[in-house]
């Protein structure tokens, strides 16, 4: 427990460091508004032309798009930041092998890097949110005895996505060019199939069924239910209660959590056996 | 009580280019050798005894690395077994990582964003040492190695010895009781490879159970330092003894040395009777050669002179010598270091 907590405290601090350690630190807090901001004006252009196409603005549709987007920046960044560490660690900072022959927990070390991108997304997640209350008429009401359920709701979405990008971690340990893609990939099949953008009643039933076995899915849509329960919006899973939908969750990031831990530890395995713990692939 | 470090049959061998490439050359049958596996450690036994300062001296390619990543828990043995403070790298990696550190020589690593400092400071973290103690050892490591000015520049800021410097600070601030240290003095001037090897060698003498494995190619680094040397070759260990012992192996051998012009037929000397080994490293820019040879007794100088001169070349020096750890390794292999 003891080297646990060492190895997250320190790889948290490290991790921070890295992500706020610009020249100038109100160049920083610039750059974390601005950067969501610009996102959401993309929101606004992709609404006006669909709204266009669709020739009949509907306020609603444009807030289940805006709210499902601003949580979307937690799945990038919590993916591609949690595959990254391994990454970045051995090819460009060559710190790996000695951070893996400490007396740590590697795994630890990981989540500790990946938290403070887990901080940066959620003050992404909360500017865009603002600024879309404040300047776009976005709908939310996030009502005071919906805060725990929604708390629990991110900790157990977010311990997915973390376990998700260990997983991707564990495979880039054998493979550095393919995880890339995967990386990459995975985040853009979650919009398309999460209900992130639309509803997953305007998928085929195929792309339904696919939806409702990714676990984000059923994120995306408590997350939207108790952030803006007025949209109205079929989201196809409307027959799930909030305890149902909140059951799922913990089943799998449980099942998450047991399965990053394999590939992990794998993936480990097999790098200490071939010698690639330390490989630097400059592909 | 059990070794520092002990290995039994170490072997490691890395699995060539991909299959698919190896049958392709063999349709068109070639380049086979090449391309199959490599044994970078070939039933690797040694035992180094707590508190002994232990070299690995060996020439490019000999296993040197391999064998310090191994014991390291880098990487896993092909087979045979490698214990550290009595516990086995393969199956027991942990016990291990908590009294160890390694440095390797010639290497950049860092993170570019943090100072010297807290780069370093962040490692001993990684080892649960106190914070204020941690601080205090880096200020007196960075005084003694010379880094002190640039203690709060950051990483990605510091010369190639600057940060070789830093992780020299890194293996030692979490006072391991074992440090693997890979070709420390590799790219230094003359004066940081001295202080290192001063530390170094004051670091073990004046503690109690602190045990150094070093691994070097410099020949004088070897002889100075270290308490027993190992020399590899081709994943082999040749010998292990102290220096002395080593090169007291040949001393009923004599060694000359000479300088003359470039010379390129030098097939001759090995059928020549009496001379045991040779080696041979050309001085381009000066357009000159340079020739050990290891011989039984001094008869056989006369024949080699002559080979020399009736090919026309001039001998700019001669010279009988002390035997060095070179000359051993010399008589062993067949070949000089460069
Ligand atoms: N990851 C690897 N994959 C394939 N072959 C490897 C790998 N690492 C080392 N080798 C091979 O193993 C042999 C021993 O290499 P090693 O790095 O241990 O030598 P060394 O004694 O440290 O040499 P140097 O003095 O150049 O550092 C070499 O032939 C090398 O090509
Ligand atoms: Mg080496």
């Amino acid at each position: 427990m003891n080297t646990f907590w060492r190895t997250f405290k320190v790889a948290a601090w490290l991790g921070w460091e890295m992500d706020s350690n610009w020249t100038e630190p109100w160049l920083f807090m610039v750059y974390s508004v601005v950067k969501p901001v610009a996102g959401a004006f993309i929101l606004v252009l992709m609404y006006t032309v669909f709204a266009f196409i669709g020739n009949r603005p509907d306020p609603a549709a444009f807030s289940y798009m805006y709210v499902g987007n601003s949580f979307f920046i937690f799945v990038g960044s919590v993916l591609f930041g949690t595959f990254q560490v391994i990454q970045s660690d051995r090819e460009w900072y060559q710190t790996i092998r000695y951070v893996y022959i400490s007396p740590i927990s590697y795994y630890v070390y990981i989540v500790g890097r990946a938290v403070s991108k887990v901080g940066v997304a959620a003050f992404a997640v909360a500017i865009t949110l603002a600024f879309g209350v404040a300047f776009l008429g976005v709908q939310i009401h996030l009502t005071v005895d919906a805060v725990p359920l929604f708390a629990a709701s991110m900790l157990l979405g977010l311990a997915v996505l973390l376990a998700i990008g260990i997983c991707l971690g564990g495979i880039s340990f054998l493979t550095a060019k393919h995880t890339h893609g995967l990386a990459e990939g995975i985040p853009g099949l979650f919009y398309v199939f999460c209900g992130v953008l639309f509803p997953l009643s305007i998928l085929p039933s195929w792309g339904q069924a696919i939806g409702k076995a990714i676990p984000l899915t059923y994120w995306f849509d408590i997350t939207r239910r108790l952030l803006a329960p007025t949209l109205g919006v079929d989201s196809t899973l409307a027959g799930y209660s909030d305890l149902t939908i909140m059951a799922l969750l913990v089943v799998s990031s449980v099942a998450f959590f047991g399965l990053s831990l394999l590939i992990f530890k794998t993936g480990e395995y097999f790098a200490r056996k071939a010698g690639k713990i330390d490989m630097t692939t400059s592909y | 009580m059990p070794y520092a470090v002990e290995t039994r049959d170490l072997t490691r061998i890395f699995a060539g280019k991909k299959k698919r490439r190896i049958r392709r050359k063999r349709a068109t049958g070639e380049g086979e050798d090449h391309l199959g596996p490599v044994t970078a450690l070939d039933q690797v036994s040694i035992q180094i005894r707590d508190g002994e300062l232990f070299g690995m001296l060996g020439p490019n390619g000999a296993g040197k690395t391999t064998l310090i990543k191994i014991l390291a828990t880098l990487l896993l043995p092909t087979s045979g077994q490698a214990f550290v403070a009595g516990h086995d790298v393969a199956k027991d990696p942990f016990p291990i990582r908590q009294r160890i550190n390694m440095v390797s020589g010639g290497e950049t690593s860092g993170y570019g964003l943090l100072t010297a400092r807290e780069n370093v400071w962040m490692f001993s973290q990684f080892y649960g040492v106190p914070s204020k103690v941690s601080k205090g050892r880096i200020d007196e490591l960075m005084h003694t190695f010379g880094l002190w000015d640039k203690r709060d520049a950051k990483v990605r800021m510091l010369s190639t010895g600057q940060r070789q410097k830093m992780n020299m600070i890194r293996g030692f601030v979490t006072d391991p009781d074992i440090l693997f240290l890979d070709e420390p003095t590799l790219g230094l001037d003359v004066n940081a490879a001295r202080v290192i090897r001063d530390y170094i060698t004051n670091w073990v003498r004046s503690q109690k159970s602190k045990t150094v494995l070093l691994t070097t190619h410099y020949m004088a680094e070897a002889d100075q330092m270290c308490d027993r040397i190992a020399i590899i070759d081709n994943g082999k260990i040749l010998a292990c003894d102290t220096p002395e012992n080593l090169k007291r192996m040949i001393r009923t051998e004599t060694t000359f040395r000479l300088e003359v012009d470039t010379i390129r037929d030098i097939a001759s000397f090995s059928s020549m009777e009496g001379v045991k080994n040779f080696s041979h490293t050309d001085d381009i820019s000066k357009n000159r050669t340079h020739l050990t040879f290891i011989l039984e007794d001094e008869g056989p100088v006369a024949e080699i002179l002559s080979t020399i001169t009736s090919q026309g070349k001039k001998v700019h020096s001669l010279q009988k010598s002390e035997p060095t750890l070179e000359d051993v390794f010399i008589s062993m292999v067949g070949r000089g270091f460069e």
